[in-house]
C-alpha cells in the first residue's frame, strides 16, 4: 500500500482548473520530485496535501485513510508535515521557539501543567527542547548555540529555508512536503542541502516529496519524477525518462516552430 | 501511535465548536420563525394558546403602525446607509476600519445644529428655511470632509503598510479624541435643533402611507445623495482611479494615478456623505450630543458589513436593511416571544443582526470588493 | 557608501518658511484648541510651584516648546550626513513659538471683542483674565508672544545643547513636576512615617512646592542625574544581557523587592491614597487580562468589559440579600467559583462565534457583544432578575474571618487585589514560557502556517479568551465587593477602551510594560470613573487617553516599556538593517563553514 494516494484531485479557482485530473501515489521512503512550469499548479498540490485548499473533486489518502477535509493541523498531526516555497518562519519568535511550538500536536500540556508546573509539563518542556535541539543540530552549528535565542528573521535567507525544514521536521511527520528548498541558495549551499534531503531519509526515516526547480537536485535526490503542467500529469518516471520525454521538452521550452505552424 | 490519539482529540476540539456555532445558528433561526409565526397568528387571533403562554398582553400591530415602523427603519435606514458609504470605502481602499468615521458624522450634525441654532436666531430658518438648509448641508459637508481628510493625513497615512489592527486601533484613539474635544469645545448638553417649519414637517399621505415631511425629506435627500455619489464613482475619472486603487495600489499607482489623492478623496466623499447624514439625523431627532457618533457610527460599520464591505450599493442596500430590522424585529419576533420592554433591546437587535450576517454570510448580502491583499 | 552632505543653508534666515509656517499653525491650533476645550482655566486651580506657577500654565507652556523642538528636528534621510545643527534650527524654533503666541494673542482679542460662549462654553471672561495674567490685552498680547518665542528657542536649543545638559534640564524639570504632581501621595507618606517636617519644606500651604524647595531638591536632582549618568542604562543592559539561571535569580529579588514594597507601604498611606492604589489594582488586573488576549494571542478584544459586568454581576447576585430574584447570600470565596465558572461559559459563548473572523471584524463583533450584554443587565427583560437600571445594591464585604475586605476600608481592598493581581501576574508569567504561550505567539505571527505547523488555532484561541475572561472576572468580583453594588452603567464600553490604552501605552505583551501603563494612567490621570493624583485632569482625561492612544501608535507602537519581541517586530526593518551590517562578519562565517562541507565531500 502507498504511504500518500491521490486520486482524480481538481482543484477550481473561479472557472480556472488549478489542477485537474491528477493521480499520483507516493510509497513509503520514496523521494519524488514534482517539477513543471510556473503556475503550473505545483504549490496548490501542496495545498491541498496540507489542508489548506480544500480539493473541488477527487480522493486524498494518507495511510489508507481520507484526509479530504480535515484541518490543516490534523492533516499535520496526522504526519504530514510542509515547507513553504516563500518561507514563512515565525518572524519574531527566535529559532529555538520556532521549531519548539511545531511540537504543538505532538505534546499536550495545558494551563493546568503550566500554571502547577507538574512534573509531567516540566518533563515534557524538557523534551520538547532536547527534541528541538536534536532537530537543529542537523543543520551542524548553523541554527544552534547563541543563535537559538536569535528571531528568526534575523537569518540569512538560506538559514531560514533550513529553520523551515527544521520545523517541519519538528513535527515529527512521516512524510515532508518541501517547497523549492534550495531556491534562493549559492551552488555550495545547494550541494549541501541536496546530500541533507537524502539523509532526511536514511536517518529519519521520512519519505519526502520536492517541489523543485533546480534539476540538478531533482536529478541527486529523487527516485521518481512527476511532470505537472497547467495542472495536469504530463509525465511521471525515473530521471532519466521524463528529462528526455518530449511532452516535457514541450511544457518547458514551448512548441518547436515548425510544429506549432 | 500517539499521533492518532492527538489528532483525534484536537479533531473532536474543532467539531466541538462547529456543533457550537451550528447550535447557535439554528437557536436564532428558530427563534426569528417562531417569533415571527407566532406574530402572524396573534394578528389572526390576538388570543391564541402561544400568546396566552407567552405574551397575554399583546395586543399585534394594526396595518398603520407597522408601515410607520417601516417608515421610520426605512428613513433612519437610509441615514446608516450614507455613513455606512464611509465605512465601505474606506474598508474597500484602504482595507481597515476607520472606527472614528463615526464622529465625521457627528462633526456634521454638530455643525448643523451650530449654524441653524445661529439662523433661528435671527429668524432666517423661518423665512427662508430651504436656502438655511441648503447653507447647513453645505456647512456639514465642508467641516466632515475637513475632519475626515485631517485624520487620514495625520493619523492614518504614516500606518499605511503597517500590521492591519494597528490603524485600527488608532482610529478608535481618533474616536476618543474627537468625541472629548467636542465635548470640551460645546459642552456636555445635549442640543437641539430647530423646528422643521410647518409646511415641511406636517403628515402627509403617499400611496396610503401616512409619513411625517420630515422623514420623507430624510429620503429625499439620502437618495439625492447616493445618486451624486453613483454618478461620481461609476462615471468621473476619480471615481475610476478609486475603484483602480481598492483593487490594487500598486498597479494603480505604476498606471499613472496618484494613490495618495485618491485615498484623500476617498476619505473626502465617505466624509461628505456622513456629513449630510448628520444633519438629516439631527433634522430628524433633534438633538445632539458629542456621543451622537458612537452608536450609529458602528451600526452603520453593521450596514457595510451586511451590504458587503468595499461594495457601495451594497452599503446603502444594508443600512436600509438594518434599519428596517431594528426598528420591526423587535416588535415583529421579541414582543410575540413574551420579551418585555422591546424597544430597549433595538439597539441589541443591530448586533444580533451584525453577528448573524458573520456567522452564515462573512462577505454580506451582496458580496465584498476588497482589493486582492485584503481578501486573505 | 558614498555619504551625501545635507545641504547647509546660506544664511539663518534663508529658511523653509512653509514648513515654518506649518508648525507655527499647529502650534497656535494646539494652544486655542487646549484653550476653548477649557483645560489651562480648569487646571489653574492647581499648584505647581506655589502661586508662581500653575497647572494651568504649565500646559500652555509647554507647548510651544515642544512643538519648536519638533519643527527644528532634522529630517535625516538614509545616506545623507546630517547637518550640524546651530543658530539656524534656533530661528525656526522662534519663529514657531512666536506664530503660536500670536494665534494666543490673536483668541485674545477675540475674546475680548465678541461672544461666542453660545456654542463654545469654555468663551469665558475667566479664560480672557487667565490669558492676560489679570492684566491689560495689550500686555497679555505681548507678553504671549514674547513667551512663545522665547520658548520656541528654548524648545529648539534642545538640539544643540550638550547632550549632559540636556539630560540634567530634562531630569530637572520631569523630576519637579513628577514630585508635585505626587503632591498628595507625599503627603500621605510623610504623615504615615511621621516626617511632617518633610512636607512641610516641599510644599506651601496651598498647594505647589514652595521656592525653596523647588531650588533645592531641583539643584538634588541636577546632581543625581549627573552622577547616575549611563548607569541606568548599563544597569539595564546587564539585566538584559543575562544569562537564564542569573537572570531568573535576579528577576526574583526584583520581584520580592516589589512584592515588599507593596504589601508594607498601604500601612502608611491614608484612605485615600489607597483607595487611588486599589483601583489601579483593579485596572492592572483587568490590563493583565486583556494583555494576554490582546498582547500575547493577538485578539483585539473591545468587548472586554462583558466578562468584567460578568464577575461583578455575578458576585452581586449570589452575595447581595437584595438581589432581586435569587439571593443565596454565598460568601464571597464560594461564589468566586462561580464567578470562574460564568466566566469560562461567557469567555466560550462569545469566543466561539467569532474566533474565526479576521481581526478586526473580530474586534467590531466583540465590542457588539459588550454592548449587549450591558443592555441586558439594564433592560426591563431581565431587570426582575439583575435589578435594571438600579442595579443589585448591598453585596456583603469580603468574610476572611481575621478581617474583612470592605469598601469603607481601602486597604483591605488593595490586599485583596494584589492577592488577585499576583494570580495574574503569576498566570501571565507562567503561560509565556508555555506550549499554550507559544501557540498563541505563533497564531499573532502568522495564523495560517500555525495552523499548518499542527497547532489547533481554534481551541487556542478560545483557550486565550477564556483565560483573560477569567482574570476579568476576578475585576469585577472584587469591584462589587469594594463598592457595594453594580450597576449597568459601570461596564461601559469605555471601560474595554480605557484598558486597551493602558495596555498599549505600557507595552503589548510585556506583564512589567502593563504595570507601569496601569500605575502611570490610571495612578494619575484616573479610570472611568475613578479620579487619579491630578483630579484636575478628569474632564479631560479621556481625550487625553484618546491623543495619548494614537500618539502611541504613530510614534512607539510598542509602549512605553517594550517587550523585547514586540519592538522587534515592529520596527523589523531597522533591526534587520542592524542585523545585516553585523551579519557581515556571521556570513563569512557561514560561507567557511559551507566551504569546509563541500571539501569534505569531495
Amino acid at each position: 500500500m502507498s504511504l500518500l494516494e491521490i486520486r482524480d484531485l481538481k482543484i477550481t479557482f473561479g472557472g480556472l482548473d488549478a489542477l485537474s485530473g491528477l493521480n499520483f501515489h507516493v510509497d513509503e521512503g520514496e523521494i519524488v520530485s514534482v517539477i513543471g512550469p510556473n503556475g503550473a499548479g505545483k504549490t496548490t498540490f501542496f495545498n491541498a496535501i496540507s489542508g489548506l485548499v480544500p480539493p473541488t473533486e477527487g480522493e486524498i489518502e494518507f495511510e489508507g485513510e481520507s484526509i479530504v477535509g480535515l484541518d490543516p493541523s490534523i492533516v499535520t498531526s496526522l504526519g504530514i508535515a510542509r515547507t513553504f516555497q516563500n518561507v514563512r518562519l515565525f518572524p519574531n519568535m527566535t529559532i529555538l521557539e520556532n521549531v519548539m511550538v511545531a511540537q504543538h500536536c505532538r505534546t499536550n500540556q495545558l494551563l493546568v501543567g503550566a500554571l502547577l508546573q507538574t512534573k509531567a509539563f516540566k518533563k515534557e518542556e524538557r523534551e520538547i527542547r532536547e527534541r528541538a535541539e536534536e532537530v537543529l543540530g542537523f543543520f551542524g552549528h548553523r541554527l544552534v548555540g547563541y543563535r537559538m535565542d536569535q528571531p528568526a528573521f534575523a537569518l540569512s535567507y538560506a538559514n531560514r529555508r533550513r529553520l523551515e525544514i527544521a520545523r517541519a521536521m519538528a513535527t515529527q511527520p512521516r512524510m515532508l512536503l518541501l517547497d523549492e528548498p534550495v531556491a534562493g541558495m549559492n551552488p555550495i549551499e545547494t550541494a549541501e542541502l541536496t546530500e541533507l534531503i537524502g539523509r532526511l531519509r536514511t536517518e529519519w526515516g521520512f519519505t519526502i516529496v520536492v517541489i523543485e526547480h533546480d534539476m540538478k537536485v531533482v536529478r541527486d535526490v529523487s527516485d521518481r519524477v512527476v511532470v505537472l503542467d497547467h495542472g495536469v500529469p504530463i509525465a511521471q518516471g525515473s530521471y532519466d525518462e521524463v528529462s528526455t520525454d518530449p511532452n516535457v521538452i514541450e511544457a518547458y521550452l514551448g512548441r518547436p516552430v515548425e510544429a506549432a505552424s | 501511535m500517539s499521533a492518532h490519539a492527538v489528532s483525534t482529540k484536537s479533531a473532536r476540539g474543532l467539531v466541538a465548536v462547529d456543533r457550537f456555532l451550528t447550535f447557535i445558528r439554528v437557536f436564532l433561526v428558530t427563534m426569528i420563525v417562531v417569533g415571527i409565526l407566532a406574530f402572524i397568528w396573534q394578528q389572526i387571533d390576538a388570543d391564541n394558546v402561544f400568546a396566552r403562554w407567552r405574551n397575554p398582553n399583546a395586543r399585534g400591530l394594526t396595518g398603520d403602525q407597522f408601515k410607520g415602523l417601516l417608515i421610520s427603519g426605512l428613513s433612519q435606514g437610509s441615514m446608516y446607509g450614507l455613513i455606512a458609504l464611509g465605512y465601505s470605502m474606506v474598508y474597500g481602499v484602504l482595507g481597515f476600519i476607520n472606527f472614528a468615521h463615526g464622529e465625521v458624522f457627528m462633526v456634521g450634525a454638530m455643525t448643523g445644529f451650530i449654524a441653524s441654532d445661529k439662523f433661528q436666531a435671527n429668524g432666517m430658518w423661518e423665512q427662508n428655511f430651504l436656502l438655511c438648509l441648503v447653507l447647513i448641508v453645505l456647512m456639514a459637508i465642508f467641516f466632515s470632509t475637513f475632519t475626515a481628510v485631517v485624520m487620514e493625513r495625520v493619523a492614518y497615512r504614516p500606518l499605511r503598510n503597517s500590521p492591519r489592527l494597528i490603524p485600527l486601533i488608532t482610529s478608535i484613539g481618533v474616536s476618543f479624541f474627537i468625541q472629548n474635544l467636542v465635548l470640551g469645545l460645546f459642552g456636555p448638553a445635549s442640543k437641539s435643533y430647530p423646528r422643521l417649519p410647518e409646511w415641511l414637517a406636517k403628515q402627509r399621505s403617499i400611496l396610503t402611507f401616512e409619513i411625517a415631511g420630515t422623514r420623507l425629506m430624510v429620503l429625499v435627500v439620502a437618495a439625492v445623495s447616493m445618486a451624486i455619489l453613483w454618478y461620481v464613482v461609476e462615471r468621473t475619472k476619480t471615481g475610476r482611479a478609486m475603484r483602480a486603487v481598492a483593487e490594487d495600489k500598486e498597479i494603480a499607482s505604476l498606471m499613472g494615478i496618484d494613490v495618495n489623492r485618491t485615498i484623500v478623496t476617498t476619505f473626502a466623499i465617505g466624509g461628505a456623505m456622513a456629513g449630510v447624514g448628520g444633519i438629516l439625523w439631527g433634522l430628524m431627532f433633534r438633538s445632539v450630543t458629542h456621543m451622537t457618533g458612537f452608536l450609529p457610527g458602528v451600526k452603520a460599520f453593521t450596514s457595510a458589513v451586511v451590504g458587503g464591505i468595499g461594495n457601495m450599493g451594497g452599503a446603502m442596500a444594508g443600512g436600509i436593511s438594518l434599519g428596517s430590522a431594528e426598528s420591526i424585529a423587535p416588535m415583529l419576533i421579541l414582543e410575540p416571544l413574551g420579551v418585555p420592554g422591546v424597544s430597549q433591546l433595538k439597539d441589541a437587535v443591530a448586533f444580533t443582526v451584525l453577528v448573524l450576517v458573520l456567522l452564515f454570510k462573512p462577505s454580506g448580502l451582496f458580496g465584498e470588493r476588497l482589493s486582492s491583499e485584503d481578501r486573505a | 557608501m558614498s555619504v551625501i552632505a545635507a545641504p547647509v543653508p546660506s544664511s539663518i534666515l534663508d529658511q523653509d518658511w512653509r514648513k515654518v509656517l506649518r508648525w507655527g499653525l499647529i502650534c497656535g491650533g494646539a494652544l486655542i484648541a487646549m484653550c476653548l476645550v477649557g483645560m489651562p482655566v480648569e487646571m489653574d486651580r492647581r499648584a505647581i510651584i506655589e502661586r508662581y506657577l500653575s497647572l494651568g500654565y504649565l500646559t500652555v507652556l509647554f507647548i510651544p516648546v515642544l512643538v519648536g523642538w519638533v519643527a527644528s528636528t532634522q529630517v535625516v534621510l538614509e545616506g545623507v550626513e546630517a547637518r550640524k545643527q546651530g543658530p539656524f534650527d534656533l530661528v525656526t524654533g522662534f519663529v514657531v513659538g512666536a506664530i503660536g503666541g500670536g494665534f494666543l494673542a490673536l483668541l485674545m482679542v477675540a475674546l475680548d471683542s465678541w461672544n461666542l460662549r453660545d456654542p463654545l462654553v469654555n468663551w469665558s471672561p475667566k479664560l480672557f483674565r487667565f490669558l492676560t495674567y489679570e492684566n491689560g490685552m495689550g500686555f497679555g498680547a505681548v507678553a504671549w508672544i514674547v513667551t512663545g518665542a522665547v520658548l520656541g528657542l528654548v524648545g529648539a536649543s534642545f538640539h544643540i545643547v550638550p547632550r549632559t545638559v540636556r539630560r540634567v534640564t530634562s531630569f530637572v524639570v520631569f523630576g519637579l513636576i513628577s514630585l508635585s504632581i505626587l503632591e498628595s501621595l507625599i503627603d500621605d507618606l510623610s504623615e504615615g512615617f511621621r516626617l511632617e517636617w518633610l512636607d512641610e519644606f516641599m510644599f506651601a500651604k496651598k498647594g505647589g512646592l514652595t521656592v525653596t524647595s523647588t531650588i533645592v531638591i531641583g539643584a538634588a536632582i541636577g546632581v543625581l542625574s549627573l552622577v547616575t549618568d549611563g548607569r541606568m542604562k548599563a544597569a539595564t543592559e546587564r539585566y538584559r544581557n543575562m544569562e537564564g539561571v542569573e537572570r531568573q535569580k535576579t528577576s526574583i529579588v526584583l520581584f520580592v523587592v516589589i512584592a515588599v514594597l507593596c504589601g508594607v507601604l498601604p500601612m502608611f498611606l491614608g484612605k485615600i491614597m489607597n483607595e487611588l492604589l486599589a483601583n489601579v489594582g483593579l485596572f492592572l488586573l483587568l490590563a493583565l487580562g486583556l494583555n494576554i488576549v490582546v498582547g500575547l494571542a493577538g485578539l483585539l478584544d473591545l468587548g472586554y468589559v462583558a466578562f468584567f459586568a460578568v464577575g461583578g454581576y455575578t458576585t452581586a447576585v449570589l452575595t447581595s440579600p437584595n438581589s432581586p430574584w435569587f439571593a443565596p447570600e454565598l460568601h464571597f470565596g464560594i461564589a468566586l467559583i462561580f464567578v470562574v465558572i460564568f466566566a469560562t461559559i461567557t469567555g466560550l459563548v462569545i469566543g466561539a462565534p467569532v474566533i474565526r473572523m479576521r481581526g478586526d471584524y473580530l474586534a467590531i463583533v466583540t465590542l457588539g457583544f459588550g454592548e449587549i450584554i450591558r443592555l441586558l443587565f439594564m433592560s426591563d427583560w431581565l431587570g426582575p432578575y439583575f435589578g435594571g437600571a438600579q442595579g443589585v445594591t448591598n453585596i456583603p464585604g469580603v468574610d476572611l474571618g481575621f478581617a474583612t475586605v470592605k469598601g469603607t476600608d481601602p486597604r483591605s481592598v488593595f490586599y485583596l487585589v494584589l492577592f488577585f493581581c499576583a494570580i495574574a501576574i503569576y498566570v501571565s508569567w507562567r503561560l509565556q514560557a508555555s506550549r499554550l504561550g507559544r501557540a498563541w505567539m505563533a497564531i499573532r505571527e502568522d495564523e495560517q502556517v500555525a495552523e499548518a505547523m499542527g497547532i489547533n488555532t481554534v481551541s487556542a484561541k478560545l483557550m486565550a479568551f477564556v483565560v483573560g475572561a477569567v482574570l476579568a472576572s476576578f475585576s469585577g468580583a472584587v469591584l462589587a465587593a469594594k463598592v457595594g453594588s453594580v450597576f449597568p452603567t459601570s461596564f461601559m464600553i469605555l471601560v474595554s477602551i480605557i484598558i486597551l490604552v493602558v495596555v498599549i501605552v505600557g507595552g503589548m505583551g510585556n506583564i512589567a510594560g502593563v504595570m507601569v501603563g496601569s500605575f502611570v494612567l490610571i495612578g494619575v490621570l484616573g479610570g472611568p470613573k475613578q479620579p487619579g493624583l491630578l483630579q484636575e485632569f478628569q474632564n479631560f482625561k479621556l481625550l487625553i487617553y484618546g491623543l495619548l492612544l494614537v500618539f502611541m501608535m504613530l510614534k512607539r507602537p510598542e509602549g512605553l516599556v517594550p517587550s523585547a519581541r514586540r519592538s522587534r517586530e515592529l520596527h523589523q526593518e531597522e533591526f534587520l538593517q542592524d542585523a545585516w551590517l553585523q551579519d557581515d562578519k556571521l556570513d563569512s562565517d557561514d560561507e567557511v563553514s559551507v566551504g569546509d562541507g563541500g571539501a569534505e565531500e569531495q
